[in-house]
This record gives structure tokens, sequence and C-alpha cells, in this order.
């Protein structure tokens, strides 16, 4: 370490991990999927708005699944479009994150019990990241869900998981 | 014209097809007439210089249970500002019921709602299949016999 220890000087270089450089771009610059399913996508439209602004965390809506990063699923998941919606996540590049919006999407929201057309949560076709509650969730509580999405993003590691120790002495 | 002027030229022109009508009360008044003659008096309802119903404002699938089905009318005279409600019912076993989509376009859309949910059959209509629900769906929800499946496309369906 002798020949790079102490070489440098604070202007223009950065001492970091690949882990830290690389969740650094990847929470930077989360681009959701542009699309909506019903009144959450108000919402999710006013926090992209100037009023909330999402751009000032790096996020704003892609047109494609090929650009997007995120998935925000803001509003009712209909039997109907579930398969579509499983078809645009599996279009995503990975590493691939889908943020669950409204109740609807958690959990089926006022269509739990009665709505035949209405998938009881998105996490039955496609695995979920960050669940927002709420009826719609307000622009913040949507913030918040992505601010959450980020904290897992900067948690996320090259390294693979070491087992438990009590698994490996199992296995051996 | 009055609702009662209007369901008592509906029986005098159409007799028999006229089955039974309230003209009282608060809600809409309705005239429940035959299935078979439904066409004829529609256009009736649209040309008849005294009626001149030229919109069809709502049409509406039911299931009335114990195996009846039917279809509520809503018209409305744009001109003559009167309005009045056709009915009609029909056996679940046979449920088929003349277009009335020659009469007003509107009705083209909206009976394949009917279809798609009740599973009321058009006859005579352009293009009956579902409007909302997916092709491969199996039955007609909005039915009170309707049954959840379990499982559509793979996709578990119940909570």
């Amino acid at each position: 370490m002798g020949l790079l220890d102490q070489r440098f000087e604070n202007g223009n270089v950065f001492i970091t991990t690949a882990d830290n450089l690389l969740n650094w771009a990847r929470l930077s610059s989360m681009w959701p999927m542009q699309f909506g399913l019903a009144c959450c996508a108000i919402e999710m439209m006013a926090t992209g708005a100037s009023h909330y602004d999402l751009d000032r965390f790096g996020i704003f809506f892609r047109g494609t699944p090929r650009q997007a990063d995120v998935m925000i699923v803001a509003g009712t998941v209909t039997l109907k479009m579930a398969s579509r919606i499983k078809t645009l996540y599996d279009q995503m590049a990975e590493p691939r994150y889908v943020l669950s919006m409204g109740s609807c999407s958690n959990c089926g929201g006022p269509y739990w019990e009665h709505g035949y057309h209405v998938l009881k949560g998105v996490d039955r076709v496609v695995p979920v990241d960050v669940y927002v509650p709420g009826c719609p969730p307000r622009p913040e509580a949507l913030m918040e869900g992505l601010m959450k999405l980020q904290d897992k993003i900067r948690r996320e590691s090259l390294v693979k998981p070491a087992p438990l120790p009590h698994a490996a002495a199992d296995r051996a | 014209m009055t609702p009662s002027e209007i369901v008592d030229l509906l029986g005098r022109t159409f007799d028999q097809a006229l089955l039974d009508s309230k003209t009282e009360g608060v809600l809409n008044s309705w005239a429940l007439v035959a299935p078979d003659r439904l066409r004829d008096i529609a256009f009736f309802c649209r040309d008849d210089e005294r009626l001149q119903f030229d919109s069809l404002m709502c049409l509406s699938g039911m299931d009335h249970g114990a195996g009846i089905l039917g279809v509520v009318y809503h018209l409305d005279s744009t001109p003559l500002g009167h309005r009045i409600v056709l009915k009609v019912k029909v056996p679940a076993a046979d449920p088929r019921v003349p277009s009335v989509e020659a009469v007003w376009k509107c009705a083209n859309w909206q009976e394949r709602e009917a279809y798609d949910m009740v599973g009321v059959v058009f006859d005579g209509h352009p293009d009956l299949r579902r409007i909302l629900l997916p092709e491969d769906w199996d039955g007609f929800p909005l039915r009170k016999d309707y049954q959840v499946p379990e499982y559509y496309n793979g996709m578990k369906v119940p909570s």
C-alpha cells in the first residue's frame, strides 16, 4: 500500500469501493417506466411535476421498459393487465426494481373480496421491493417509498452473501 | 308528452307487445315490452313525430335472478324534451334480444358490454364480442350465479 498511500490530493480524485460507486450510480438515476393504471397514477404524475419535482432525485420517466430501472405499479392491477405487467417487467434490464404504489397494487385494495377481475396484489406476478400504502398515497408518501428504495440499493453489494454459521455447519 | 301519454301511444300502436308499465313515482317511467317486437318499437320511438327519441342515453344488462335476464333502455328526446325507459326480459337459458344497433349507433359498444358482463345475446349485432374482459374469459361475471374461478391463466384470483 506504500505506493498508493497518501499520494492523492483532495481535488479531483475520489477513493471509494466498487460497491459504493455502483450503488451510488444506481440510486442516483432510478428511471421509472412511464405507465399508470388508475387514480394512483394521477398522484404519481403530480409527484413528477414541478410542485414535487422528482427530477431532483434523478428520477424521470422513460417510455420503454428497455431504458427503465424501476417499475412503479400505480393503480389497480386487473387480471387482464397483470400478464402485460409481467411482460413489461421481463423486458426491463437488470438490475430492476418494483415499487408497488397504493392499496390496490399492494393487496387488491377495495377489490379484496368481491373483485372478480382484480389481482389481489401485484406481488403475485412480479417481485416487489417497496410497498407504499395509501388510497391513493400522497406525493410525499411516494417520495418516501422511492427514498426507501434508494436506501435498499445503497445496501446492495457485489459480494456473494455468506451462509449463516449454523447453516455452514449443517452442510459440513 | 307525459310518460303516461307515451305509454298509451305505445300500447295503442303495439297492443300485445306492451306487457307492463309504470308511469307514476319519482323515478323514470318505464314500459316492459315483448323482446320479439323490440326493434319495431325502437324504430317507432325514434321516427314517430310525436316521440322523436333520438338519443339512447343508456343501455343496461340486468340479471333479475331466478333465471331471468333483462335489458333496460333509457331514451331521451332532444327536440321534445321527454323521456321513457324501455325494458325487456328474457330467460337466461335462451337470452336472445334483438339488437338496436341499427336504430341508435351508440348501442354498439353498450350491447357488447351487456353481453360481456351479463351474457345477453343481441341478435343482429354486427360485431358481438367481449369489450372489457379478456377474450379468453370464461363466463359472465355480473350474473348472480357467477362463481369466481380459482385461477385465471396461472394467477390465483380469490383473496
